[in-house]
């Protein structure tokens, strides 16, 4: 099982790179948001996959570690909050400078 | 008070959530902004008084004993910086009132800089892994907002760019410490440290050194160490200056201060490849940093490219990791910190006469404004480090440390790097204060007494640095104690070990 998780990761960690290397701005954005969720997997590959026990310490029997869970929680509160961030951001930019192309957004201010 | 050390998290959080309400008032933004950051600045010289006095502080929340719940824990290195945070945002609360204009003020300016001291001064609080990216990302995200307030066509352009380099970094965090755990299966970063020296007895794997790769990657993306500053120098040059100030004083640093934890309490058993790997790049970021600076004729590139700079001295400190280049390191760290923000909002008071930032066009002004002038000399001369100001103390134990331990390149680098920045600060000096004055359109209308009040306050803490040090040195010997033996951070956090 870890195994078939390990590629699965290693696939969402592909498609995201290959989609932040393009020049638009919203495949970039939907790269990150691949690219979160492969390490959101990634924490609970390393966590250890158990099923069928309780997250409870001291009864007789196997238990399962609650905190991958708990860590990717957290991270995809965060990883939900930046993305939208990042949505309205490139809107508001491509309103302002009429253009989604990571090529035209070069700048050299200061540079001579 | 066993509480102590969380008020200066959670003054700034409660005062941000506060003037979220307030937003359109901006006198009382102001004056609620400027009372809870001198209240946090007296909060964080007791707290590094009672560090002083009682050892270690740590605090369980909720009760959860060490290795399981939330540990935040702070020892003399985060006391210190939470106190120049503390000092450095008060600076810029001070400097904002006239220093940026009225529609940013009332588009949550005051709450964004608070919940920003709330992230910086929580990571450096921290002692659980994931609660620093955590801490992470409550100041990434403030920065986010800081650095897009105002909408201008540059500040959207290039906080995308900024936004994505960090979010690939903190995917990349989130990865090391999947990692870690699994290796470890701890977040609580004392107890991290004890099982990597367990691990360790039994002969380093090589999972523990990808591991410290990857947390240098991703530290030396926030911190803008040699191959990963290539996002600073222009995300830095958008922002009006108060918020550069806050930048290059406080981001930069906390990645150089996880480096400094990170490497000095998990991976320290291993001598060989990651430290001479930090090493060289410690000192290629020097290079690097000075060739900048040198290079370009824009007051606030040239700034920009001494932080990085400093980042490089600093690291080459920690990476050489004997006692006293430690405590030069942490020394240096603080005086940097105070030094770049004051630099900032100087360059930002220069800016704001002149109105442009391009050293061709800017000539004279030592006639106009003196106070200005020298300021600006003595802060530069601070920050290349000429004896009695602040900056020479620091310098003087990391190279010392580096020629002790033999790394007389690296030594050499260092010292020769003093006498280029301050070449390419004096090259401000020359070319924008002496000369013919000009006149500048508007320059009348600019309230430069008043905006001067915050750099001259940081400028004389640099001079007391500098000149008090012997005052200032147990405070840091201490500091650079529990950086060098990490089995004191151990047995103040994990009680048994």
């Amino acid at each position: 099982m870890e195994i078939l998780m390990s590629v699965v990761v290693g696939i969402l960690f592909m498609s995201a790179t290959y989609l932040m290397l393009s020049k638009s701005l919203l495949r970039i954005i939907v790269g990150t948001a691949i690219l979160s969720h492969g390490a959101h997997l990634l924490i609970l590959t390393m966590g250890g996959l158990k099923k069928g026990a309780a997250p409870l310490l001291g009864e007789s029997g196997p238990y399962t570690d609650p905190l991958p869970q708990a860590l990717i929680l957290t991270a995809i509160v965060i990883a939900f909050g930046v993305t939208a961030f990042f949505l309205v951001l490139a809107y508001r930019a491509y309103q302002e400078l009429g253009t989604d192309n990571m090529d035209k957004l070069r700048g050299t201010e200061g540079n001579d | 008070m066993i509480n102590f050390l969380i008020l200066p998290i959670l003054i700034p959080l409660i005062t941000g959530v506060l003037l979220i309400f307030a937003a359109k008032h901006v006198m009382l933004q102001r004056w609620v902004a400027g009372l809870s950051a001198v209240l946090t600045v007296i909060v964080s010289v007791s707290l590094v008084q009672k560090v002083k006095t009682d050892g270690i502080q740590t605090l369980n929340l909720s009760n959860w004993d060490a290795p399981f719940g939330i540990t935040l824990v702070s020892d003399m290195v985060s006391a210190l910086l939470v106190l120049t945070t503390s000092v450095i945002v008060l600076a810029c609360v001070i400097y904002s009132f006239r220093g940026i204009d009225e529609n940013r003020e009332k588009f949550y300016y005051y709450s964004a800089v608070n919940f920003l001291m709330v992230g910086v001064n929580g990571a450096f609080t921290t002692g659980d892994i994931f609660n620093l990216f955590v801490f992470f990302e409550v100041m990434l995200m403030s920065s986010y907002v800081l650095i897009v307030i105002g909408g201008t066509k540059i500040q959207l352009r290039e906080s995308i760019k900024y936004l994505l380099v960090n979010v690939i970094s903190s995917a990349l965090f989130v990865i090391a410490v999947a990692y870690l755990y699994s290796v470890v299966g701890t977040l609580n970063m004392a107890h991290i440290s004890a099982r990597l020296s367990e691990i360790s007895e039994m002969g380093q794997p090589g999972i523990i050194t990808v591991i410290a790769v990857l947390f240098l990657i991703v530290f030396g993306l926030k911190g803008a160490i040699f191959p990963l500053f290539f996002w600073l120098p222009g995300s830095y040059y958008a922002p009006p200056a108060p918020v550069l100030a806050l930048f290059g004083a406080l981001l930069t640093k906390v990645g150089v201060y996880s480096i400094a934890r990170t490497y000095t309490l998990f991976f320290y058993e291993d001598g060989g490849f990651i430290q001479q790997l930090l090493t060289i790049l410690a000192v290629t970021t020097i290079i690097i940093g000075v060739i900048g600076a040198i290079a370009y004729w824009d007051i606030k590139k040239i700034v920009i490219y001494n932080i990085i700079v400093a980042v490089g001295a600093i690291l080459f400190g920690i990476s050489v990791m004997t006692p006293d280049s430690l405590t030069g390191s942490i020394f240096y760290l603080i005086h940097d910190m105070n030094i770049k923000a004051s630099l900032f909002l100087l360059v930002g008071i220069v800016a704001a006469i002149t109105g442009t930032s391009n050293l061709r066009k800017i000539s004279g002004l030592i006639k106009r404004y003196p106070g200005l002038g020298w300021t600006f000399f003595i802060a530069a001369l601070a920050l290349s480090g000429i004896p009695p100001l602040s900056g020479f103390v620091g310098k003087l134990l990391i190279i010392k440390g580096g020629f002790e331990s033999e790394h007389y390149w690296g030594a050499g680098i260092v010292l020769m790097s003093s006498l280029l920045v301050l070449f390419s600060i004096m090259k401000i000096f020359i070319n924008g204060f002496w000369g013919t004055p000009r006149a500048y359109e508007g320059a009348d209308k600019i309230p430069v007494k008043s905006m001067m009040t915050a750099p001259v306050i940081l400028v004389a803490i640099a001079v007391f640095y500098g000149v008090g040090s012997e005052f200032v040195y147990p405070y840091i010997s201490q500091a650079a104690e529990t950086l060098a033996n990490p089995s004191i951070y151990i047995e103040a956090v994990l009680k048994e070990y």
